[in-house]
């Protein structure tokens, strides 16, 4: 299995508080990756660095084939090269229709000029759909987004992502605040994913990381603690004392 | 004044009988006598050896007939011809007093007097005579007056007499001031070359203004013109070739023809208007007319009107070059004696270096005192848009609030230190209330909205403006500063800094000292840090946020205030005041970093340094000046978009 | 595609019939070609208008669209105004200065007729010399590409700068006010080349149309402006109808997210800016030969709030709430400040509307600001609110929408 992105000696400081602290990491082309860890731990500036919202002080980020840096990259051009992300809170453009929203996330040429000129066609239609009814919104499309339910937002946000045909997948706590049903969906939709392209999950909730069934990476101070199987990390003596405390 | 009176009556007494004047006649008579001719005649041009007849008399009483010649108390008596001081007694009657003996002679009907009425020419002639007696006058008042006089206006024959009042001057400030004065009239007038290089390099460190003006003249140049190469024995600064050193062939070209030392060149107009003169049957000179739109055509047209002769010739160029080679031009110092202008070019040399350090520090004052105005008129807006995050459009409107509160108070109580000292509190109660009025009542109800706090606060700026409008009218109203304000702290004749900037330094320093004592050490301050940073967390550790809100905005709008009634000290109050702030304050705290006092106060020093370096190259400009500050702004922000003290990380936000 | 546009958003059909209607009739009434219902500057007041809410769907282009709210669009307006304004001064004065010469003995050469020419133009700031600027004036093809041009460049260096540092919000307002304030203070130099604070005049005169009198010309100055207006609403519809729409509007309530899709939002914000920036040009070459004069006191920034002012009162995100502000706002101002409203006596003191609309407006944008965020387009709401209540079956609770959401996030 070859590396779709691999993370090395990464650091990274605000005024001094070392947020991210000579961190390594790896994820191949299609696998699931759960990321856990306490608050702090630096999982969101982690995902920041990865998209480009954050440079680093110091290490290199290397993705795909060919191992281009993505450290040099805006965060649109980081997108267009393959890598999505699910933020924490849901972000969807509420002021708009899911169609819109779905539209808007295809995969198509991203260049304004491009964009101005172009009109949705036939395919893109019948894609939209399919995302939609994956993520059971097919009955909302005509909704705007800003009247669905919190569930229903992450989904369409989950949605966004597939419609943007990533190879890796950065998802920040898809189950924050929902239902044992929509977890479940949730759960569904992310095996689903993780079967063609990479995916990495950050979450908090044991249960939810149990069900996705995959290698985790435990995070603590900015650093790789501990990978492994879940039963491996949770029988690691450092990982209890993190979660338990000292 | 009893003494002249019994004197007088004495005299009156012992002269009761006409006498023949001529017998009586003192020596200042006789001489008044021998110019009578000139005297009575009054005129400029000859009154010169009368005046010198005065003053070189060696006279005691030559003065005193100066003083009254100038002062046109001299008047003769028509029976003989005398010359008298005469004092008015009543409308036609006037006593008459001698010069000589200054004892009161006579009375005379006004009928058989004439007055003796000198021209402001010949006074001021006379005044100069007088000057020599008047330096050494015992009254130092009257030596100051005549000192200064001599400043203003000197000239080569007072020399001797200055020097020769030199050592006997008691005054040490006097004595010190002839002393510099008798310096620069030698460099002027003395007619030993030695002594006038001598001086030169003794005042040549000097930076008064008087001294450039001394040496100026003997560095200044006429452009002559030589047929050949110039005479040996000028001082000449230089050759000039034309069409080269900055000469240009045309302007030599103007000279020679000016100087009537070469034919005039034909210009364009001359050439339209010879063939306008020539036109025949709609050709002129062979020339179909309608061709002559054509610059070529019309030059055609000359040259054959001038070989008919009925026009001046035409000059071609190589006739131009012929007369310009036959000629030489030359710079020459109307200072015959190159020693002499060697020395002032040196000492000029090295008073224009000492000039430039002096601007350059008086320069950096004025920089120091408009950033300190900056920085006054932004320090509110530090409060309410860096530490509260509310942009507020109308601040600029508080700072007019706060200048027409000044010049209402004023209206009210005309001493001004009284005025200024109860228009600083008011303006802050003022604007202190508005500003909590304007929180309370728009601004609460936008937080978190701040592209719309920025609307409203607009609407609010352009109606406070047409407010102030039609209470105060559209033209400016004066707010005038106590007297003790009023001078300038003058360090030399280039460096001076008014004591108002003075003032408005202190006071920018003292707001400094004011809003960190307020944000670091008060209660309100640490409210205030913590509702901007959290409002939620604050109100749940019992903060009142609306309540620290409103007071942090009445805080800034009244500081604001204060700024208005400063600003309003030097510049005229109108409804426009605070728009002419309002976009260099933003810039102020946006340049220096938001919610950082000390970024906004190198932002103001980077701002007002900045319009100040670009008004120094530009001198003539100040509306370029803010123009090229605000472009070098905006691409500043490019570089350092968060502001010269960014904030970092994650608490920097998006 | 076109149809199924049309198809799409009746309310420009609507639109466009309600211009073309109000053109006709007031062709029918005007001075110059119809009746003499309506006097020849009232004619110029209506074109001036239409012009103006061009502008103001513009400003809703960037401002209610993406979010940009941009006080630099009347500098735009006004660039264009000069560029047209160079031209017709030029000409026109072409035009007199060679008939006066016609009589001369002799004709004059080109050099004599540009001489005189700028002695003319810049004899009131001392000058004669023409500025390197007015090289073009003498072509009317470069100087209309110019009243694009000009402002394009100028918008699309400015963008290029503000929003590859990434300012947005107010900071990115306070800079376009901070650059049309340095445009303005440049252009009140008399060496600005552009006559100082005398600016152009005397654009009303059309060289080469001298012999139609104004009252016609004024007409076919509002047929240019509606068909500009026409056009330009057309194409704003088309731009926000499509997905370009979507991404501009996902700028506005979250850049970030946008930016994550792998849109290059700068690039977006650029394109509007600068189109934007053109259309305003455009309106201002329309604008100022119907005013008669442009000069630097039009640019300054408080023209550029009262656009943001009609914009919003009209209702930003919507383009005819722009129109209408910019309409509304702008005749009903000018009946207040044309001395045509009564003042009203309150016994103690006489409110003169002359001097006190200015507050008035202040006054009510605050109040629109506070109460009616929508704008008077919100009015449209509550029509097709009452005519179409079961609308999909939901309420639409978009008072909470993401607009206000992204600007408490910042």
């Amino acid at each position: 299995m070859s590396t779709l992105l691999e993370v090395s000696g990464v650091s990274v400081s605000f005024d001094g508080f070392k947020a991210i602290n000579n961190l390594s990491f790896a994820i191949g082309q299609a696998e699931l990756r759960a990321i856990i860890g306490p608050n702090g731990a630096g999982k969101t500036t982690f995902m920041d660095i990865i998209t480009g919202k954050t440079r680093p002080d110091s290490g290199t980020v290397l993705w795909g084939e060919k191992s281009r840096s993505l450290l040099k990259m805006t965060e649109a051009q980081i997108a267009r090269a393959g890598v999505g992300r699910k933020f924490q809170k849901p972000t969807v453009f509420e002021d708009q229709t899911v169609q819109e929203n779905l539209l808007m996330a295809l995969e198509n040429d991203r260049n304004p000029f491009a964009v101005l000129f172009w009109r949705p066609g036939q395919t893109d239609f019948e894609r939209v759909e399919e995302i939609a009814t994956e993520i059971g919104l097919v009955d909302a499309l005509k909704r705007k987004s800003g009247e669905l339910s919190h569930g229903q937002k992450q989904w369409l946000e989950i949605g966004m992502l597939l419609a943007q045909e990533p190879r890796l997948l950065l998802v920040d706590e898809p189950a924050a605040g929902m239902t044992p049903a929509e977890r479940e969906h949730t759960t569904r939709l992310l095996v689903e994913a993780a079967k063609t392209r990479a995916v990495v999950v950050v979450e908090h909730d044991m249960e939810f990381i149990r069900r996705l069934d995959c290698r985790v990476t435990v995070l603590h101070e900015g650093s790789v603690l501990a990978e492994g199987s879940l039963d491996h990390v949770t029988a690691n003596k450092e990982v209890i004392d993190v979660y338990l405390g000292r | 004044m009893l003494k002249r009176v019994i004197f007088g009556l004495i005299a009156a007494l012992a002269f009761a009988m006409p006498m023949f004047a001529q017998d009586a006649a003192g020596p200042m008579q006789g001489i008044l006598q021998q110019h009578a001719k000139i005297i009575v005649k009054s005129s400029r041009k000859t009154i010169a050896p009368a005046i010198d007849a005065v003053a070189g008399s060696g006279l005691p009483q030559a003065q005193s007939v100066l003083e009254a010649w100038q002062a046109k108390d001299m008047w003769q008596r028509e029976s003989d011809g005398l010359f008298f001081k005469a004092e008015k007694i009543d409308s036609k009657t006037y006593r008459l007093i001698d010069f000589d003996s200054g004892d009161a002679v006579a009375e005379a009907d006004k009928r058989d007097l004439k007055q003796i009425k000198p021209n402001s020419g010949i006074r001021a002639l006379i005044g100069t005579a007088l000057v020599k007696f008047q330096l050494n006058d015992p009254d130092p008042a009257r030596r100051a007056d005549a000192l200064a006089s001599l400043e203003r206006d000197a000239d080569k024959t007072l020399l001797e007499p200055l020097r020769a009042s030199i050592a006997s001057e008691k005054d040490p400030e006097l004595q010190a001031r002839k002393r510099r004065l008798e310096r620069l009239l030698t460099i002027s007038y003395d007619p030993e070359e030695a002594a006038r290089i001598a001086a030169i390099e003794e005042m040549s460190s000097d930076l008064g203004v008087d001294v450039r003006a001394a040496l100026n003249p003997l560095v200044a140049t006429t452009l002559k013109i030589f047929p050949g190469d110039p005479p040996d024995g000028l001082n000449v600064v230089r050759i000039l070739r034309p069409g080269k050193d900055d000469f240009s062939r045309d302007s030599a070209y103007t000279l020679l023809s000016d100087a009537g030392l070469a034919p005039e060149r034909i210009t364009s107009d001359a050439i339209r208007t010879a063939l306008a003169e020539n036109i025949e049957d709609g050709r002129v000179a062979g020339v179909p007319v309608h061709q002559l739109s054509d610059p070529a055509k019309r030059v055609e047209a000359y040259t054959a009107l001038a070989a008919e002769g009925r026009a001046a010739p035409y000059l071609t160029e190589a006739e131009i070059d012929e007369a310009l080679s036959t000629h030489s031009f030359a710079e020459i110092y109307a200072e015959p004696s190159p020693a002499v202008t060697n020395a002032a070019v040196a000492a000029l040399g090295r008073i224009a270096t000492r000039v430039g350090m002096n601007q350059t520090l008086d320069l950096v004052l004025d920089a120091l005192s408009l950033a300190s105005i900056y920085f006054l008129a932004a320090i509110g807006l530090a409060i309410t848009f860096g530490v509260m995050g509310v942009i507020n459009m109308a601040h600029g409107e508080f700072i007019m609030m706060g200048a027409y509160t000044g010049y209402v108070v004023q209206q009210m109580i005309p001493n001004h230190t009284v005025s200024i000292i109860v228009a600083i509190p008011l303006a802050f109660a003022v604007t202190f209330g508005a500003g909590v009025a304007l929180e309370r009542l728009v601004i609460r109800w936008l937080y978190n909205r701040p592209l719309e706090t920025l609307l409203a606060t607009f609407g609010i700026s352009i109606a406070l403006q047409q407010l102030a409008k039609n209470i105060f009218g559209t033209q400016a109203r004066p707010l005038t500063s106590p007297d003790w304000l009023g001078g300038a702290w003058v360090l030399n004749d280039v460096v001076s800094i008014s004591y108002i900037r003075i003032a408005i330094f202190g006071l920018a320093l003292l707001f400094l000292m004011l809003f960190l004592f307020i944000m670091k050490r008060t209660r309100l301050g640490l409210e205030t840090r913590a509702v901007t940073q959290n409002p939620g967390m604050a109100g749940a550790m019992g903060i009142n946020p609306g309540r620290v809100n409103m007071l942090t905005f009445g805080l800034g709008s009244g500081i604001a205030g204060i700024a208005g009634v400063a600003i309003g000290l030097f510049a005229k109050v109108t409804s426009e005041l605070g728009q002419d702030y309002i976009v260099q304050s933003f810039m102020t705290v946006v340049v220096g970093g938001v919610g950082n006092i000390w970024g906004t106060l190198l932002g103001a020093g980077l701002i007002g340094s900045l319009q100040k370096g670009i008004e120094w190259l530009n001198p003539s400009n100040t509306l370029a000046a803010q123009t090229y500050m605000i472009i070098f702004i905006i691409i500043f922000i490019q570089f350092r978009p968060r502001g010269i003290i960014a904030l970092k990380g994650r608490a920097a936000g998006d | 595609m076109r149809k199924s546009f049309l198809a799409q958003n009746p309310s420009v059909l609507i639109f466009l019939g309600i211009l073309g209607m109000f053109t006709l009739a007031v062709t029918v009434a005007s001075e110059g070609l119809g009746l003499g219902l309506i006097s020849t500057s009232f004619v110029k007041t209506l074109g001036k208008t239409l012009v103006l809410a061009l502008i103001a769907v513009a400003m809703d282009l960037v401002w209610g669209y993406a979010g940009i709210l941009s006080l630099g669009h009347f500098a735009f307006f006004g660039l264009g105004g000069y560029m047209i304004g160079m031209w017709l001064m030029y000409e026109r004065t072409r035009q007199i200065v060679v008939d006066s010469m016609a009589n001369a003995p002799i004709p004059p050469t080109d050099q004599e007729i540009v001489d005189a020419i700028g002695t003319q133009i810049f004899g009131v700031v001392g000058s004669s010399e023409f500025p390197a600027i007015w090289t073009f004036a003498d072509s009317l093809i470069i100087q209309l590409v110019l009243i694009v041009a000009i402002p394009g460049v100028l918008a699309l260096v400015f963008g290029w700068l503000a929003f590859r540092s990434r300012v947005t919000g107010v900071y990115l307002s306070i800079l376009t006010q901070a650059m049309t304030l340095a445009l303005s203070l440049y252009l009140f130099q008399n060496d600005s080349g552009l006559r100082g604070n005398n600016g152009l005049s005397g654009l009303q005169n059309i060289p080469h149309l001298d012999h139609v009198p104004q009252s016609v010309l004024s007409v076919w100055f509002l047929w240019a402006s509606a068909l500009a207006l026409a056009l330009g609403y057309l194409f704003s519809a088309w731009i926000v109808s499509g997905k370009f729409g979507s991404v501009i509007r996902g700028i506005r309530d979250n850049e970030a997210r946008v930016r994550f899709l792998g849109y290059s939002v700068e690039g977006y914000k650029l394109l509007l800016f600068t189109t934007t920036a053109m259309m305003s040009g455009i309106a201002g070459a329309l604008y100022y030969p119907q005013a008669g004069i442009v000069n630097p006191a039009e640019i300054a920034p408080i023209a550029s709030i009262y656009l943001a002012v009609w914009v919003a009162i009209g209702g930003r995100g919507r383009l005819y709430g722009a129109v209408i502000g910019a309409i509304f706002v702008s005749l009903v101002s000018t009946w207040f400040t044309g001395g045509q409203a009564p003042d009203v006596n309150l016994g103690f003191y006489t409110i003169s509307w002359v001097d006190w609309w200015t507050i008035l407006l202040g006054l009510s944008f605050v109040a629109v600001t506070l109460f009616a965020p929508k704008g008077m387009g919100g009015l449209f709401d509550l029509w097709a609110g009452r005519r179409a209540p079961e609308r999909h079956g939901a309420d639409l609770g978009p008072d909470q929408g993401a607009l206000r959401e992204k600007e408490a996030n910042e």
